[in-house]
């Protein structure tokens, strides 16, 4: 600041309300700043993803060490409803039923005693954003079938959310999908409130809005119907990278049985 | 005996605290949008967007409003000052001594980055919003941008609020976004060819 003070002194005894004169027109490099910047930020919709996707990967073993001391963790809490499900250990059922042979009410440790199954699965938002390598922990469907006894006449499973009015639907090959889960551990710990305790519905092939949160409840249907966001206009399967308006190819079929190994082993 | 010298007319005062209390109110709700923390403690999501989304709309329909009722003119003679860049101002860029004019070419690099954000904002929020509704604007990096729009601001607007709060060389010009005026000496030694030869009250009103 001294040299301004210097600079001060020395400009205030000439005349100086003529800035430009006798030197070169001053250049508009504000506007220049101003379009640059916009430019870079509007192109960024072309190529912001997969730069992020590229840093993320190349930072990622530093970033998961880092991770439990960042803000976010990279997820961000989507809630349809004015405040969040809590969760009461004692009361708590997860009940299935519909078209089954055998009704089942589970409390949460009836839960925990089922086999315990493990994964570490990439969750994708239909608003863009990833978070990779998540660690799951919870129950297949499989073994809750193995209770309730599904009909033969039960071709979808509707998951009921206990924030209401929040459910989504999966095609029974699609809940068979071989890393679909009941996910009651996140990275280690007890699901947290935020992220649907006590259990939620996992299925990475899919757009998060089909991993029902605060899961209560799911019956056994015929067909699939309309879930919470296919109600406002989101696809009915939501495949990552191939619904929602981010592919132009239509959605496949829900596949059966070799094709989801791809997603898993992935 | 202190001499005062005009600095910011009220359009231009008015025009900056609306910017920044549209600012501080988006920051705020997009903050309990973004952190899971203070999403979970706050609840009430659906309220909290739409709060965010009016809270945009407002913001930029203030700042329309404020320059078509102000001194439009004034405005304009500052737009033209501060896209502006001199011999000067491309000396004091490259850290060497160079006396500044009304704004220094920081201020200037900072304000069209201000305004290209504003712009940023706007459209990837907006992109959100349709995106929501629509497939056609739903775009996968348009929340990395609104994001990172974020961050970028932050950082700005801590520069910012340390220049105009703590350093004790430049706190003085919050008086001028005040009050309206700054210490004549002060702006001699700061913006020393903004300042009138006589060292009257000749700045815009």
């Amino acid at each position: 600041m001294a040299s301004c003070l210097r600079h001060g002194a020395h400009v205030t005894s000439e005349p100086i309300d003529d800035p430009t004169g006798g030197r070169p027109a001053p250049r508009r490099y504000g506007r220049g700043v101003f379009l640059l910047t916009v430019a870079g930020g509007l192109s960024s919709l072309a190529w912001g993803k997969s730069v992020w996707g590229h840093v993320s990967s190349a930072v990622s073993p530093v970033a998961s060490s880092l991770a439990p001391f960042l803000p976010t963790g990279g997820w961000r809490i989507y809630t349809i409803s004015g405040s969040m499900p809590t969760f009461d250990r004692a009361t708590w059922r997860l009940k299935i039923g519909g078209l089954v042979e055998q009704p089942v009410s589970l409390s949460y440790d009836e839960l925990l005693a089922l086999p315990r199954a493990s994964q570490i699965s990439t969750f994708h938002c239909v608003t863009g954003w990833t978070v990779q390598n998540v660690h799951w922990a919870g129950v297949r469907l499989t073994d809750l079938f193995d209770r309730a006894k599904p009909l033969p006449e039960a071709g979808a499973l509707q998951f009921v959310s206990a924030e209401e009015p929040y459910i989504d639907y999966l095609t029974m090959p699609q809940a068979l999908l071989r890393d679909v889960m009941l996910a009651y551990e996140m990275d280690g710990k007890p699901l947290p409130r935020e992220h649907g305790a006590p259990v939620r519905l996992i299925i990475p092939e899919m757009y998060g809005y089909k991993n029902v949160k605060w899961l209560e409840q799911i019956n056994l249907v015929s067909d699939a119907g309309s879930g919470y966001w296919e109600q406002l206009g989101y696809d009915q399967d939501a495949w990552v990278g191939r619904s929602n308006g981010y592919s132009s190819a239509p959605a496949p079929p829900a596949p059966a049985g070799a094709s989801h190994r791809g997603f898993f082993t992935r | 005996m202190t001499r005062y010298l005009r600095r910011f007319s009220r359009t231009e005062r008015t025009l900056h605290w609306v910017n920044a209390l549209g600012f501080f109110m988006l920051l705020a709700t997009g903050l309990i949008l973004y952190l899971p923390s203070l999403s979970m403690a706050v609840g009430r999501r659906p309220l909290i967007k739409d709060l965010h989304a009016w809270s945009g709309v407002g913001w930029i329909a203030a700042l329309a409003l404020v320059a078509l009722l102000g001194d439009r003119r004034g405005l304009l003679r500052t737009a033209r000052d501060l896209d502006a860049f001199d011999a000067d101002d491309v000396r004091w860029l490259r850290r060497r001594p160079a006396p500044q004019g009304r704004f220094n070419a920081g201020q200037k690099v900072n304000a069209s980055l201000n305004a290209a954000f504003t712009v940023l904002f706007l459209v990837s929020g907006l992109l959100l919003w349709l995106g929501e509704r629509d497939t056609r604007f739903r775009f996968a990096s348009t929340v990395i941008l609104h994001d990172g729009l974020m961050y970028v601001a932050l950082v700005l607007l801590v520069g910012h609020l340390y220049l105009a709060l703590v350093h004790p060389a430049t706190r003085h010009a919050l008086r001028g976004m005040t009050l309206g005026t700054v210490d004549a000496d002060w702006a001699r030694a700061h913006h020393p060819k903004w300042v009138p030869r006589s060292g009257d009250d000749g700045g815009p009103r």
